[in-house]
């Protein structure tokens, strides 16, 4: 049976300089975390009200959209189409790395970074968030095994049995992710059930824009071909997943407005919340899901690689925004202590809580977004994860295959 | 006469003397009663005995009646504060107790409410803690464990009160009864040191001393106590009773 080919990228000079870029960024997130642990909390734009800002909206986007990245993998290995399955392996490196790139971000925001090995001997286990700790490290290590099962000559009939365990993980991984927040019953923002789907389907959805991206720069960068057709299949694929995600968003925003102590808050998010509006409107509407989605379904689009490419930076862009709206935007509005009354304090109640991120904050989310990167980069240039050739290894025939040139859309 | 005269003036005296404190003490009690409905009738010192562990058959609470609670009187928050080494309100600051103009538009009633931990029965803080660094201890009190708290500031996401505030800058001139430590999340402990030695929460002792005395400490769990008298008999409420969190902190007229 012919089998797709896989090799190691180049250590050119273009890897080289990115490496060391982005191993710069990274030292910068160390740095910052030093910085934030020294000084304390104080240097950052959070305080007693907003308690969580841009570092967990860029954690939460990398943790879900790890889960996301495996999608590819799971198209192959669990419902059995098997044109993805040249790119698997690179969904399930680029998966550990946006894990890698999240956690690495949660970390090194806590008030104790030091306190790491605490975090992982002692468990609540009451805890939606002592279980997401367990759900992310056996991720790491189910997605392991599962890329050395592909890896590894003979064991392919080992890999669906992997893809499936690795598959339902994701799915358990994103329904505690989402529950993070859904388990709050004192923020009316929150304390809904419904937050689970809506990150299972915005984890789908974003982790098909990310590999989206990170496919078609490395095989522009490498010049190595990508299947047009995989592409475009993989683009109407990222349609039909903001489109899920829009329809969750849209029933946990209907479902509030007719709860009389969630008009309130919806109102803030919906009409008057200024930036939080504007974000959810403009940037998670607009941006991030009817102008993707259109791209992606319009069949004159996507035949166009740049337009497959816009749709996919726009969907995390909007994805981004979307989660600002939910995580900060769902903080900034006061906690309801005394309902029906006017309340105010020395202590934010009844205020508007305000936010603006600090540049420790900005450095540290660049640290984990570089880690990610470097992990991705390192693992192609170690092992061979990238196809040099696409073949539909059920029929044994090659599809159709692009150089990198025409991936870049030049 | 004279003698006479003197004595009936001395008598005359000593009745108008009499018949004044009568009226003073009249008006003393009338003016008093209110005050120390709840209090007066408390034990004294209600707290457990000095060096015992934590008992499960006490339920430690707190009873805040609004009415006796001054406009403008900030002396519980400054007796947490100088007791436990708080710093005075500031945008990053810690409050363990603070005081919420509460108003109501339908009546323009208007009610200054002190909030600090409820120390519910079902604390939220301590069901999200990842690490089990909040924690209830065996008499209903709530707490950070300092050596075991990561600082992910879960719980102050999960507490309905804004009880919980982040230590965010390194701390000097500590108690040494009450260490804080940077980057950790911290609460009201019902001054547990105290507590624990026999003697009640500094606010309760200062509303006592030199305000209206509008806080009662005491065992939720036993009837006998003032304070569970006094919510039996009076009707106090608890903020957002619909959670189901069965907070220790109870208010009169809320």
């Amino acid at each position: 049976m012919p089998r797709a080919h896989y090799r190691e990228i180049e250590a050119d000079s273009g890897f080289v300089t990115l490496m060391l870029l982005f191993g710069l960024a990274l030292a910068g997130g160390l740095l910052s975390s030093l910085y934030m642990r020294h000084y304390g909390h104080v240097v950052s734009g959070m305080g007693n009200q907003i308690v969580w800002g841009i570092p967990h909206v860029f954690a939460f986007f990398l943790i879900v959209s790890a889960s996301g990245a495996l999608n590819v993998a799971s198209m192959a290995s669990v419902f059995g189409r098997t044109t993805y399955k040249p790119l698997a392996r690179l969904s399930g490196l680029l998966a550990i790395a946006l894990l890698a790139g999240g956690l690495s971000i949660l970390v090194l925001d806590l008030g104790r970074p030091e306190r790491l090995t605490v975090a992982m001997t002692n468990f609540n286990f009451k805890s939606i968030f002592s279980w997401n700790i367990n759900f992310y490290v056996g991720f790491l290590a189910i997605v392991a095994v599962y890329l050395f099962l592909q890896m590894a000559r003979g064991l392919d009939r080992y890999v669906g049995i992997a893809g499936l365990v690795a598959f339902l993980w994701r799915l358990a991984l994103t329904t505690a992710t989402g529950s993070v927040l859904g388990f709050l019953a004192a923020r009316q923002a929150y304390d809904a059930a419904i937050m689970a789907p809506l990150f299972i389907a915005m984890s789908l959805a974003l982790g098909q824009a990310v590999f989206l991206v990170v496919v078609m720069a490395v095989c522009a960068g490498t010049g190595r071909p990508l299947d047009h057709a995989l592409l475009h299949r993989m683009a109407r694929l990222l349609a039909i997943l903001l489109t899920a995600t829009l329809y969750f968003a849209v029933v946990q925003h209907i479902t509030n407005l007719y709860s009389p102590k969630r008009l309130a808050v919806e109102r803030f998010l919906l009409v008057d919340g200024g930036i939080y509006t504007a974000l959810l409107w403009i940037g998670y509407v607009g941006i991030g899901s009817l102008l993707p989605i259109g791209l992606g379904l319009c069949p004159a689009a996507g035949r166009s690689r740049p337009m497959i490419l816009a749709a996919a930076v726009l969907a995390i862009i909007g994805g981004l925004c979307h989660l600002y709206v939910i995580i900060v935007g769902g903080q900034a509005f006061p906690l309801l202590l005394f309902p029906g009354m006017e309340v105010s304090s020395s202590f934010g109640d009844g205020m508007i809580g305000s936010y603006r991120p600090s540049l420790p904050e900005l450095v540290l989310v660049a640290g984990g977004m570089s880690l990610t990167m470097l992990l991705t980069m390192f693992g192609m240039r170690l092992l061979p994860f990238v196809p040099m050739s696409f073949v539909d290894e059920a029929t044994g025939a090659p599809a159709h295959a692009v150089t990198g040139e025409q991936a870049a859309g030049r | 006469m004279t003698s006479e005269t003197g004595s009936r003036d001395e008598r005359a005296s000593g009745a108008s003397r009499r018949s004044f404190l009568k009226s003073a003490a009249g008006v003393g009690v009338t003016m008093l009663a209110p005050g120390v409905v709840l209090y007066a009738a408390a034990p004294p010192a209600v707290a457990q005995r000095a060096g015992r562990p934590a008992d499960s058959k006490i339920r430690w609470g707190l009873l805040v009646d609004l009415n006796k609670c001054p406009p403008g009187c900030d002396l519980c928050v400054t007796a947490c504060a100088d007791e436990n080494g708080l710093h005075r309100p500031g945008a990053h600051e810690s409050q363990w107790i603070r005081k919420v103009n509460v108003h109501d538009p339908k009546t323009d009633v208007r009610r200054e409410v002190p909030v600090m931990c409820q120390h519910c029965a079902m604390p939220a803080c301590v069901d999200v803690c990842p690490t089990g660094a909040s924690f209830k201890r065996a008499d209903g009190i709530v707490l950070v464990d300092r050596h075991i708290c990561i600082g992910c500031r879960y719980c102050m996401m999960a507490c309905p009160y804004q009880a919980r505030s982040f230590v965010h800058e390194p701390q000097e001139n500590q108690r040494p009864e009450v260490p804080r430590g940077v980057g950790t999340a911290e609460a009201c402990s019902l001054c547990v040191h105290r507590i624990d030695a026999g003697r009640m929460p500094a606010c309760v002792e200062a509303c006592a001393a030199r305000a209206g005395g509008a806080m009662v400490f005491g065992d939720l769990n036993d009837p006998s106590s003032a304070i569970a008298k006094a919510i039996g008999t009076h009707r106090a409420t608890t903020i957002r009773a619909d959670l189901g969190l069965d907070p220790a902190v109870h208010y009169l007229s809320l």
